[in-house]
């Protein structure tokens, strides 16, 4: 078996893990399935691309590579402007959907519905308004570095590996050590008695979708950055994304990441032994396994 | 000095049906009370609409001379409103300390860690293991966490549903005990209980409620004897209600 694909793996896990982060705590907290969440990766990716391009038109020289990187200054500024961009989708999509919904009292099933068809409209009009053309972040090629045991690896990847645990681990410590982190936890076990403790429930669901969809547009940005962007990018992501959560243990930050790495390397593995065509259905048998054998998943609490 | 006022109160989740059908009463500064009645009269109902966790259809409730009818629960603990359920009081996947921590959030930075402090001092069965999950407490203890965490806030009145419900009668006895320590510092008490002969033990004042509406209010010497209060759970006395 060719040890590439453990850098495969660790890469497109680094992607999935940082998508599932978002999906897993609105799951815990605003309880319900997010379909739109891999929309947020694909609008994250596109709205980057756009802030790059204005800032490109603004000066010419941010956008010209970085050594050993194939981006410029200009993507790092732009992933700002994407992530601010894509909060403010969720927290809009929230006001006039989701919210509205959760106080009329409906049914878990309404909202996961209504994800559904959010996630439809918001695809076709990032398809109307961006084509379904494949769009990247840059033409520039870079060549795979050797790392030894026979993997090779380029800057790209590398740093892809490397910001995601930097943004897995910071995380991790403001949702285990910080106020609003205790508040999360807090409105996951039960906000009826969250407010009575007093917590304000609804800034606890801003602070989810802040942070959910913030970690959608940067995934978003890192799987357009080695790969490229279109407007289903986040729907063909949304079942390794829900493996990854669930595997993981819904509500678990370490557990989503640990999930998606899962997911990225056992997808490079098998991809060795049953062919690429079989990849879309490596999550799945992982999802059912999980569901079967450790509903909580590795991290999650029975009952949760 | 009023510290509770409830003037005509409507309340429940239905408002065609509504389960508190037209409550008045006030609870003066200092004062400890129970609310009494059957199963289904409405008692949890309620504190719960004055704790903001019900919806209100109608009246008005005043903390301390401020209107605060149909806020909700978070804005009302910052007004000095304290609420500890029945069941479902901690958060028992945070620990001890973690729990403390969550409420004593709404105070001055300065005195967060002092109010803490206090309050393990207060509750010594949590003071040993402060980092310990709070699902690891018993019964009784979790009751003492839950009222520990609304005591933090120094609230001007502090309801409590049934604390003794799934208790044993020794710990029973332990969460009376501490609540006659509470009230003896000055907070007001009300207390919906269904052990009426611990709660009689422990208030001044009874207030009866039968199906939604006040049945009686008066000192709780009158039903030491349990015939009034039979009379009053069964319905064969009218309305008997202190002016």
């Amino acid at each position: 078996m060719n040890p590439q694909a453990i850098i495969d793996g660790l890469v497109s896990g680094s992607t999935i893990g940082l998508g599932a982060i978002g999906l897993t705590l609105t799951y815990s907290i605003l309880r319900f399935a997010n379909f739109t969440h891999g929309d947020f990766l694909a609008w994250g990716a596109y709205l980057t691309l756009t802030v790059a391009g204005v800032l490109g038109g603004l000066a010419a020289g941010l956008g010209a590579p970085v050594y050993p990187f194939s981006f410029g200054w200009g993507l790092p500024l732009a992933i700002l402007g994407g992530v601010v961009l894509t909060v403010a989708l969720a927290l809009g999509l929230d006001r006039i959907l989701f919210g509205r919904l959760r106080a009329r009292g409906a049914d878990t099933i309404i909202i996961v519905m209504a994800s559904f068809g959010a996630s439809m409209a918001l695809r076709s009009l990032l398809e109307f308004i961006f084509t379904a053309k494949p769009a990247y972040f840059t033409k520039a090629l870079q060549i795979a570095k050797p790392l030894g045991l026979g993997m090779r690896a380029t800057p790209d990847q590398l740093l892809v590996i490397g910001l995601t645990l930097v943004l897995v681990l910071a995380l991790h410590l403001v949702v285990t050590h910080s106020a609003t982190g205790r508040a999360m936890r807090a409105v996951s076990e039960n906000p009826g008695l969250a407010g009575v403790y007093g917590i304000d429930v609804g800034k606890v669901v801003r602070v989810t979708w802040i942070i959910g969809a913030g970690m959608a547009c940067i995934a978003g940005v890192m799987a357009g950055l080695l790969v490229q962007i279109r407007p289903y990018m986040g729907f063909d992501l949304l079942l390794p994304l829900f493996a990854a959560a669930i595997l993981g243990g819904i509500g678990s930050i370490p557990g989503a990441m640990l999930g998606g790495l899962i997911i990225g390397l056992v997808e490079a593995f098998a991809v060795q032994i049953v062919g690429a065509e079989w990849r879309a259905a490596i999550s799945f048998v992982i999802l059912v396994l999980v569901l079967m054998l450790r509903p909580q998943g590795i991290f999650g609490q029975r009952g949760a | 000095m009023t510290a509770l006022v409830l003037d005509d109160l409507r309340a429940g989740y239905d408002r065609d049906l509504p389960i508190v059908k037209g409550v008045s009463f006030t609870v003066t500064k200092g004062e400890a009370v129970c609310i009494l009645g059957p199963n289904g009269a409405g008692k949890s109902t309620m504190i719960k609409a004055v704790a903001g966790l019900v919806p209100c259809f109608g009246g008005r409730v005043q903390l301390d001379g401020r209107e605060i009818t149909g806020l909700p629960s978070h804005e009302l603990v910052r007004k000095g409103m304290g609420f500890v359920p029945q069941t479902e009081n901690i958060f028992t996947r945070l620990s001890i300390l973690e729990n403390l921590q969550i409420a004593a959030q709404l105070l001055p930075r300065q005195d967060r860690a002092r109010r803490i402090e206090a309050m393990l001092a207060m509750f010594p069965d949590l003071s040993s293991r402060p980092r310990e999950l709070a699902g690891a407490l018993s019964g009784g203890q979790r009751q003492m966490l839950a009222a520990a965490r609304a005591l933090l806030n120094e609230p001007q009145v502090l309801m409590l549903d049934e604390p003794s419900a799934g208790l044993s009668p020794k710990l029973v006895g332990q969460v009376f005990d501490t609540l006659r320590r509470i009230s003896d510092t000055g907070v007001t008490l009300l207390l919906v209980e269904q052990n009426v002969r611990a709660a009689l033990g422990l208030t001044d004042r009874a207030l009866v409620l039968v199906d939604g509406q006040l049945a009686h209010d008066g000192p709780t010497v009158d039903l030491h004897d349990g015939k009034l209060l039979g009379e009053l759970f069964l319905g064969h006395r009218a309305a008997e209600t202190r002016a």
